[in-house]
């Protein structure tokens, strides 16, 4: 059986039954996922151009007449495959909370306030070499309902399309040394503390804005194809 | 130079959360457009055109209202619109990809066209079939499946199908309503009738 993208990697991932965070428990598969053959079905994948991104759409600071409250901040980085290969023209949208820890959702019942010059979501397009780059607000922690005294770490989400339809990701991009890393549940969903780690940028002093924006670099690392094919019996 | 550095693994899954809904599938509703609706449709496209429609439910049967479901499908000569698919594509402008949130009942929708045969690794034919994954708070990592269709003679050869159990294929088979171009499938997140979802 040949595996193009070795089915190894996906051990970086939760698994689907995380009962600490409680929203799994009734919507994780009881069955074992069944595994398949790579077809040219799986091995292909959208691939978007900026037809889809407007002039503008990845600086969520001024998609509004006015400027949003809170830290202004860049964060940019790589789109690349796990051997290192750039992923050029991936589309990568982000979505988030303002800096006091509220989403613009109609179901976020968070009671800080809305910023009515942040919605929050952003998109653009990975380059050549697979750089791309977001100008936003730095999200505030915010509590919700998993467990006492439950505070998710300030993240932005991110969705991000590469190669084929089985590079496909989305994640959660972390601060370092954020102190309710250890309390949450999504976050520690990863198992493997190395994996986990890659979910946290780096702050990013070279790429700071003087009396703008501070910087953090996040690497988005998807599964990439074997050189050779792997022949498992 | 960070381009050439290599990673260590590949960044780890995370559920997209209760609230995608601005960001991903505002449809309207609030101040940001759509990347990508929930057709795949374009002026030129050739083939059966065809509507999807079903519900998402969890373990309890209760319906998910915050799932997001992408489908990713060949066009109706069962070629990709992707250069990775070397054969020449007739339709030049069909895409493949949609996208579509539930709504507060747990309803999902697809415009598309039947896709046509794909073949396997080994030159197979597989049985005409659309590639859905499944997103949605509490699922830490999104699910893949795949939606075949209940009037295809092809489903019994098909090599995928051919992997799961006889009795749980009908979770993957859309059933055609009488009369119309319509295909209901519902997906099962846990539980009785629990949908197949697969290893990729």
């Amino acid at each position: 059986m040949t595996f193009i993208y070795p089915t190894d990697s996906n051990k970086a991932h939760p698994l689907p039954l995380s009962p600490d965070y409680k929203s799994s428990i009734k919507r994780a598969p009881n069955k074992p996922l069944i595994p398949m053959r790579h077809t040219l079905s799986e091995l292909t994948g959208p691939v978007y151009g900026h037809e889809t991104v407007r002039e503008g759409d990845s600086d969520l600071t001024t998609q509004h007449t006015g400027e949003p409250i809170g830290e202004r901040i860049i964060v940019h980085g790589h789109v690349r495959d796990e051997d290192g290969r750039g992923v050029p023209n991936s589309l990568v949208e982000i979505w988030q909370a303002n800096s006091c820890g509220r989403y613009v959702h109609v179901r976020d019942q968070h009671p800080a306030p809305l910023d009515p010059n942040f919605t929050g979501a952003g998109r653009t397009v990975s380059d050549a070499s697979g750089y791309y780059r977001f100008v936003t607000i730095k999200p505030g922690a915010y509590p919700w309902g998993n467990h006492h005294n439950a505070w998710r770490p300030a993240h932005i989400h991110l969705s991000v399309f590469g190669h084929s339809f089985i590079t496909r990701l989305v994640t959660q991009m972390y601060f370092p040394n954020d102190p309710l890393f250890p309390f949450d549940p999504i976050f520690n969903s990863v198992p493997d503390e190395k994996a986990r780690a890659r979910m946290v940028s780096s702050f990013d002093l070279e790429n700071t804005q003087p009396e703008w924006a501070l910087c953090y670099r996040f690497d988005i690392v998807l599964r990439g194809k074997n050189a050779t094919p792997m022949e498992n019996h | 130079m960070q381009d050439s550095v290599k990673p260590n693994g590949i960044t780890p899954s995370q559920t997209v959360g209760p609230f995608f809904k601005y960001g991903l599938t505002p449809n309207g509703e609030y101040a940001w457009n759509d990347a990508f609706t929930n057709s795949t449709l374009t002026s030129d496209v050739s083939g059966e055109r065809i509507r999807i429609e079903g519900r998402v439910f969890d373990g309890d049967g209760v319906a998910v209202p915050d799932c997001m479901l992408e489908i990713w499908q060949a066009d109706a000569q069962g070629r990709f619109a992707d250069p990775q698919d070397k054969r020449a594509l007739p339709n030049a402008s069909f895409r493949g990809f949609a996208r579509c949130g539930t709504d507060k009942d747990g309803n999902y929708a697809f415009e598309s066209i039947k896709p046509g045969v794909v073949p396997d690794p080994d030159g197979k034919p597989q049985a005409p079939h659309i590639l859905l994954a499944v997103f949605g708070r509490g699922m830490l990592r999104h699910l893949y499946t795949r939606l075949y269709f209940n009037d295809e003679v092809g489903n019994a050869a098909d090599p995928v199908l051919a992997l799961v159990p006889a009795d749980r294929r009908a979770t993957l088979t859309a059933v055609r309503e009488a009369g119309k171009a319509v295909y209901r499938l519902d997906l099962r997140l846990q539980g009785d009738n629990e949908t197949v979802f697969f290893e990729v």
